[in-house]
């Protein structure tokens, strides 16, 4: 199999290994769904805090999945082989972080139906709300694939990865939030597939560069 | 290429007035030595006195603050090496096949399940995660990379460390072969493992 084909894989498993992608699907649904316990259940008012609420705990439960992402392999000595091995560094990167978004990004695109359902959503804005959130995660991963390299070396570095990462996040969380509340759609679903693709494009370049610099 | 047959490529490692620094500290300077097909190199040096920083240079994963290493004869250079660190790179979770499997896909080779069972004695726990294994064969299990995907320049790092005796035994074994097959093998060693070195290199600042 090829190197991109082995390592998604290995991430996958390693990433339902114990249920660790489960914690941020928890994370996801509880946060979201404690909205309307603590608003409580006036349509007006669940209608205009949701969809914001939705994306900001998104963006957070992708966010605690990234500290460990490069740290770990630069800790056991796995990323000097990734180093090492003939296929650039930048396609190993893109196959880790296309692992995380179909271990994560997906799950959270899809609890994203019941979610929109309890805090008031109209109905047949669901679909588009699953749709908005499954481009938003795979912009989120992207960006943050460098926030990860570039945190890898350092102990405890969920701070400063916070700082790096969430003014990135910053328009995939506009943006799917006007997606939510169902303004100018078209628009914003524009701007959602161009923070996916730049994330996935400049994502795995830019951190295997940060990398290279972490395994001296 | 086969998996344990002869190199096509004659590699040799020529090391020139080399000169090692981690952080602010320089570790040694003018180091100078080449190794030919077929050797097997020892590094010697007391704790601290860069041994790992020049497997790591030659590797190409730590920049020399001066001098050069040049790896010739290698068909292909992204082939031409292997890594033993002393970090074994292991995912606790995973099981040990699963090992295998993503080596040969990363370094393009054949999981050799059978064979790493039989010489490196992992054929009772294949199936498990790295995390019951002991140290030992945590360490066998790293140095099955060797066989997984063959490369003609071995960098090994204390490859015995926490080896047992038998281990230790496997180990000469496998560098007698791959120096019989025309591979080069340089090992930073605390003490030397058994099977004369063609030549020995002293680190010292």
């Amino acid at each position: 199999m090829s190197a991109f084909g082995v390592t998604f894989r290995r991430e996958l498993a390693l990433l339902w290994a114990g249920g660790g992608a489960l914690a941020p699907i928890g994370y996801f649904l509880g946060a979201t769904l404690l909205v309307p316990l603590a608003m409580g259940p006036e349509r007006t008012l669940l209608q205009a805090a949701g969809p914001p609420l939705v994306w900001i705990a998104a963006a957070l439960s992708v966010m605690g999945m990234l500290e460990r992402l490069f740290q770990a392999d630069l800790e056991d000595g796995s990323l000097d082989q990734m180093l090492l091995s003939a296929p650039p560094l930048e396609l190993i990167v893109f196959a880790k972080g296309a692992a995380l978004w179909v271990a994560i990004g997906l799950p959270l695109a899809l609890t994203g139906a019941p979610i929109a359902i309890a805090l008031q959503a109209p109905v047949e804005r669901v679909p588009s709300i699953v749709a908005s959130l499954a481009l938003g995660t795979a912009g989120f991963v992207g960006v943050g694939l460098i926030g990860a390299a570039l945190t890898a070396s350092v102990k405890r570095g969920g701070v400063l990865l916070a700082l790096i990462v969430l003014p990135l996040f910053a328009p995939p969380i506009i943006f799917g939030a006007s997606v939510a509340s169902g303004e100018d759609v078209a628009a914003a679903f524009a701007i959602l597939g161009g923070c996916a693709l730049g994330g996935l494009a400049l994502g795995p370049i830019a951190a295997a560069a940060a990398l290279r610099l972490q395994a001296e | 290429m086969s998996a344990r047959g002869p190199f096509r490529d004659r590699p040799s490692i020529r090391v020139e007035a080399l000169s090692l620094s981690r952080g602010q500290r320089v570790l040694f300077e003018g180091l100078s030595f080449a190794a030919a097909s077929g050797a097997y190199v020892e590094v010697q040096g007391s704790n601290g006195s860069g041994k790992t920083s020049l497997l790591r240079a030659i590797a190409g994963l730590l920049r020399p603050r001066a001098g050069q290493i040049a790896i010739e004869g290698a068909e292909d250079p992204s082939l031409a090496l292997h890594y033993v660190g002393h970090a074994n790179a292991l995912k606790r979770e995973a099981s040990v096949r699963a090992h295998l499997h993503y080596w040969a896909g990363l370094f393009g080779g054949s999981p050799s399940e059978d064979y790493v069972a039989q010489t490196l004695g992992l054929g009772p726990v294949m199936s498990l995660p790295v995390r019951v294994l002991s140290q030992g064969q945590a360490r066998r299990l790293a140095l099955s990379r060797l066989i997984v995907a063959p490369r003609p320049i071995w960098l090994l790092d204390e490859p015995a460390a926490a080896l047992d005796e038998g281990g230790k035994a496997v180990l000469n074994e496998m560098i007698a072969a791959h120096r019989a097959s025309g591979g080069i093998a340089i090992a930073a060693v605390h003490e030397p493992l058994g099977a004369p070195p063609s030549q020995a290199v002293r680190v010292a600042a």
